[in-house]
């Protein structure tokens, strides 16, 4: 089939970027979007044009290196599926294709489609983690935790760190991230201990990077390709709550 | 806790829900408008024997009022700062024009409150009707008479019904978002905390549509 | 030369409580004065970064991803073995190392592979500890499954994300330090060289991959954690940006490069459906726990595989090695795929395929276990060949995953460059020539959680820190070299991109030094490899500048590597002449088809030295003794 793409380019961070109309020939059903973009960059290198700059890396949906908005959906139109797994059978001969980058003032573009992230390395930075030293903990089966414990945990610490979230939030907030990570050590008993703190620290640092604040338009859970979903954004406010009669928050 | 923006928005929230509360608290007082002059006379007599309380629970719905406009403005403009440039193309699958519209309709809520304060609480629109000026027979005064005089007129029955329409929106989105804001969310009630919150902006809707149309319609008077 | 791995004597189960013992110290108050560079943060790297942090010492972690979350180890998917015997068993210490030396094919070092064995159960602990959500059972205890090459329930998992959760419980430790301020984050940072200083490893130089420019950062100690390089094969189961170019560039600077040629080929991937294909997805092992693996018995068999009679499949697996069955080691399993491929049986578009059948475990647990169990890895089947797994087989087929081969580091997981240590995948030790289900996570986490700790601190302690800076002269000139690479790439501006060249590549070594290799194979492709190299440097385009985010850029510069390492590799196993574990040539086999190992001449370690461009790089060997593990034949029937 043959498509036509209308990319962002923009040369780097500082720089003002446009859509640039770019033709996709001879791309077959099987290939993911991804290889549908290699095979666009090759031919980009052979007529001396430059290539399109992505992020990607596993290509197995799980890394949550690739960062695409597609169609005016971040990952594109297929629901739970990265871009690396969107597959070509998913478009139409003829296509239009609109591939823009994740947009969000703490998500500043480095380069085409490529944007610095490091926001939400420092929001777990803040308190995303239980405190534990390396060494000295007691036997993995001395603190049990209950089976629908674990799969809560286990539903929120599914989250790849994409940024989709963010990408798709009307207001631009990470809050569907942060959600996740405070839900998923709050559901265990070996991250209860901070998780008063945990949850003032990473909504501050939330708020800190330039993240808008969630008004539960609830774009992200449509959004994320791992299916979190918002019931994690109303248990960071009950643990927000919980904390503002806590101790533990200091 | 309002230095968070999870702080300030449930602010909003508990703000939010004590005005929702107002909402139906005072649509239950209107409904005595259908029990003709008498009733709705000695409702609004009533209710201004409490003088210090009513002035006490003015002041608290005043300060709810304007931490809301306040945090809501505040938020909105944070947010919209946090996607300084917006796509190209933009096909949105879960949000709600009422969700997108908050601030607008959040507004013209105020402005519409204003005028109604002016037009039935202070009196001073339309000074020819003005209950506090119009003893009805027994010497209350006459709110029943105000009212129906006002929404015989058209262009009021619709400003109402516009800015009921406004306020419609608002709740459409609002009442579920309060829950999920202030964590009374859970996976299975989420669904029902949204229609029911959706049915009910509907519901008070059409509770306080009713009253200009009824009147206009001639059906009371 | 005789290459020295350091073991410490007596019997194993004391070696490394001793060793540890007699192990030099760094006292707490000198330990930031140290500045150790842990390049990648894979578990092993991320694990190492965070716990050198915690001890006080000042950590610089290197990445070529945005985030030190995304590393490959975050793939894994089936489990993490450990000796914890809570399914009672009969599981333990000593069966773990038994069944990981044996499964190696006897080409592991036994004392490493012990003291695998004896942290693996420390690696849960601190998981757990760390908010990793395992799966429970309803009583809340942790729950077990199978994987390939035991014959107890050892490995534990969370849901088909296991490397994903053990990875973010590293990568929130490391967190954890970047706030404590013991770790600085090099995020989009490429290695590009070693720097040694009168023979010691004193820094290394990374190009910042966002503005082109190349950092000099020094250090009393480099661990290297980048992984393996079985992008080689251009296809495999590896990231994108998974690379040889840091081990490969230490190997220049004079580190042993130790058994290249063993590469594990993962029995379960999808099948490959065209030229275009750019990486292939892994289904993991953990399926056969519950798959049935079969083709049709007559050969070139195109009938949909429901309409062929249970007679007429040929279950290979269950057929060959009854004791294990579908359950066999990866490499057995790869190569009887192979084989009846070969033999015209394979399905699927290209006849490149086998089934794996699901249909009987639907018929005992009900569709909705199944999903419980492996529902992300069926999506994911779906996604990717757009059919249906629970209605019909999934089709699969064997592709490149993991490297067993790597730098040659001793029991410290020192190299033999003082100051340089390898940790991970990017070793050789602990897998010998095949390594087992769920072995890798653990000995990422082992390397990084507990060993490196105390090893480097038994260099470190008779190291003066901080006594190079970056204008000395090997800086200066590491910098000037790189740059010169870097221009060279940009300059050629030819006609074929470096991911042509990589493809071309890649399928060369997949034929000639994949699944089978044969004198014959591995002698050509020695002299196609160079051919190659040479019209790399003179046909391939390089768009874009240097100063610059240039993806173009880095992926030539990883391929002109892997260009210089296949031809290793390929020495490597034409060496090599014997069959063993990943390595299996073809010449060397018994008369039903399985590997024929030659202890008497090949029971060693072959550690590489560089000898210069153009010349043939030295062979040294460190002979391997089985003191503990009778040398065997390795059998699964």
């Amino acid at each position: 089939m043959d498509l036509t793409l209308y990319v962002w380019r923009q040369s780097g961070p500082g720089a003002k970027g446009r859509l640039e109309e770019i033709e996709a020939r001879g791309i077959t059903a099987d290939m993911s979007f991804l290889e549908m973009l290699d095979v666009v960059n090759e031919g980009l290198i052979k007529t001396g044009r430059e290539p399109i700059a992505f992020d990607h890396d596993c290509r197995e949906g799980i890394c949550g290196m690739c960062s695409q908005v597609i169609n005016g959906v971040p990952h594109g139109p297929q629901e739970k599926t990265t871009v690396c797994q969107l597959h070509m059978r998913r478009f139409k001969d003829g296509d239009r294709i609109y591939i823009e980058p994740w947009r969000a003032r703490a998500f500043p573009v480095i380069k085409d489609l490529i944007v610095d992230r490091s926001a939400l390395d420092r929001i777990v930075q803040a308190g995303g983690y239980v405190s534990v030293h390396t060494g000295g903990v007691p036997d993995a089966n001395a603190v049990l935790v209950p089976k629908a414990d674990a799969d809560t945990a286990m539903d929120a610490a599914e989250c790849i760190g994409c940024g989709a979230c963010v990408a798709a939030c009307p207001n631009g907030s990470a809050m569907l991230f942060t959600a996740a990570k405070v839900a998923h050590l709050a559901a265990l008993p070996q991250g209860r201990a901070e998780a008063a703190r945990r949850v003032c620290m990473m909504t501050e640092a939330m708020l800190k990077e330039g993240f808008g604040s969630c008004s539960n338009h609830y774009e992200c859970q449509a959004a994320c390709p791992k299916g979190i979903k918002v019931k994690f954004i109303a248990k960071l406010n009950r643990e927000f709550i919980k904390a503002q009669f806590s101790k533990k928050s200091e | 806790m309002i230095k968070s923006s999870v702080g300030r928005k449930m602010v909003m929230a508990v703000t939010g829900a004590g005005m929702i509360f107002f909402i139906l608290v005072h649509l239950l007082g209107n409904l005595t408008l259908y029990s003709g002059p008498a009733a709705i006379n000695a409702y609004a007599y009533a209710l201004h024997r409490f003088g210090p309380l009513i002035w006490s629970f003015r002041l608290v719905m005043f300060c709810m009022f304007m931490l809301h406009l306040f945090f809501g403005i505040q938020l909105t403009l944070e947010n919209r700062a946090a996607r300084p440039q917006s796509y190209a193309v933009r096909n949105e699958r879960a949000t709600t024009f009422a969700g997108k519209s908050m601030v607008w309709s959040g507004l013209l809520i105020g402005a519409f409150l204003l005028f109604h304060l002016l037009q039935f609480t202070l009196q001073v629109i339309n000074p020819g009707i003005a209950a506090a000026s119009h003893p009805d027979p027994i010497g209350r005064p006459d709110v029943f008479t105000m009212v129906v005089l006002s929404f015989q007129r058209l262009s009021y029955a619709l400003l109402y019904i516009v800015s009921l329409t406004a306020l419609a929106l608002h709740l459409y989105h609002s009442i579920q978002s309060s829950f999920q804001t202030l964590g009374l969310n859970g996976e299975r009630t989420f669904p029902v905390v949204t229609v029911t919150g959706r049915v009910a902006a509907i519901m008070i809707f059409l509770g306080y549509a009713a009253f200009p149309i009824v009147i206009y319609m001639g059906f009371l008077r | 030369m005789i290459l020295d791995g350091k073991c410490p004597s007596g019997p194993l189960p004391e070696m490394w409580d001793r060793h540890r013992k007699e192990m030099k110290l760094v006292n707490p108050a000198n330990k930031r004065k140290y500045r150790i560079a842990v390049v990648g943060t894979g578990l092993a790297g991320a694990s190492a970064a965070a716990t050198l942090g915690e001890l006080g010492y000042n950590v610089d972690a290197f990445f070529y991803q945005d985030s030190a979350r995304r590393a490959h180890s975050i793939a894994a998917q089936g489990g993490i073995n450990a000796a914890k015997n809570y399914p009672n068993d009969g599981d333990s210490v000593a069966r773990l190392f038994h069944d990981t030396i044996k499964g190696g094919d006897f080409r592991a070092r036994e004392a490493n592979v012990y003291r695998l064995a004896m942290v693996s159960n420390s690696i849960i602990d601190q998981c757990v500890a760390q908010g990793v959500p395992f799966a429970r059972d309803y009583a809340g205890y942790l729950d077990n499954r199978s994987f390939g090459g035991a014959q107890v329930s050892r490995t534990f998992y969370a849901r088909g994300q296991t490397g994903q959760q053990l990875l973010i419980g590293a990568y929130s430790a490391l967190s954890r330090q970047v706030k404590a301020g013991t770790v600085a984050l090099h995020p989009r940072s490429e290695m590009l060289d070693l720097v040694i200083v009168n023979g010691e490893a004193k820094g290394i130089t990374v190009r910042n991959m966002v503005n082109g420019r190349l950092e000099c950062h020094t250090a009393d100690a480099v661990c290297l954690c980048t992984g393996g390089y079985t992008n080689v094969f251009y296809l495999s189961t590896n990231a994108m940006g998974s690379n040889v170019t840091a081990a490969y560039r230490a190997y220049k600077k004079g580190a042993f490069f130790a058994n290249p040629c063993y590469t594990q080929i993962h029995p379960t991937c999808i099948p490959v459906t065209g030229d275009h294909q750019s990486k292939l997805t892994l289904m993991s092992e953990s399926l056969r726990n519950d798959g049935r693996v079969w083709v049709p018995r007559i050969k070139g068999d195109r009938r949909s595989p429901g309409e062929i009679p249970e007679d007429e499949r040929d279950y290979y697996l269950e057929r060959k090695y009854p004791a294990f069955g579908n359950l066999a080691p990866r490499d057995i399993s790869s190569r009887a795929a192979k084989e009846v491929c070969d033999e015209s049986r394979g399905v699927g578009p290209g006849g490149r395929g086998v089934y794996l059948d699901f249909a009987d475990s639907i018929n005992r647990l009900g569709i909705d276990k199944v999903r419980e169990r492996y529902g992300n890895l069926f999506d994911m089947y779906e996604k990717i060949a757009d059919e249906n797994a629970y209605r019909q087989p999934m089709r699969i087929y064997p592709a490149p995953h993991y490297a067993m081969g790597g730098l040659w580091v001793d029991y410290n997981l020192q190299s033999n460059i003082p100051g340089l240590f390898v940790l991970g995948e990017a070793n050789f030790s602990d897998h010998g020539a095949n390594r087992l289900g769920a072995s890798a996570l653990m000995q990422g986490l082992a390397d990084g959680y507990y060993i490196i700790p105390y090893t480097i601190a038994g260099y470190l302690a008779g190291t003066k820190p901080g006594v190079v800076g970056t204008g000395h002269p090997e800086f200066i000139r590491s910098v000037e070299e790189c740059e010169g690479t870097i221009r060279k790439l940009l300059s050629i501006n030819g006609k074929r991109t470096a991911n042509e060249f990589h493809r071309e590549l890649g399928g060369l070594m997949w034929e000639h030094v994949g699944m089978a290799r044969s004198h014959e194979g591995l002698t050509s492709v020695l002299k196609r490899i160079p051919e190659l190299r040479a019209e790399f440097w003179e046909n391939v385009r390089v768009p874009g500048g240097e100063a610059d985010l240039n993806q173009e850029l880095e992926k030539a510069g990883r391929v002109a590597d892997f260009l210089e390492f296949a031809e290793l590799m390929a020495r490597d196993a034409l060496h090599r002449e014997e069959s063993c574990g990943g390595h299996f040539r073809v010449e060397y086999q018994m008369p039903d088809g399985e590997a024929k190992r030659d202890d008497e001449q090949f029971c060693y370690v072959a550690g590489w030295e560089f000898k210069g461009a153009g010349t043939a790089p030295e062979l040294h060997k460190e002979p391997l003794k089985f003191d503990n593990v009778p040398l065997a034949v390795r059998s699964y029937k």
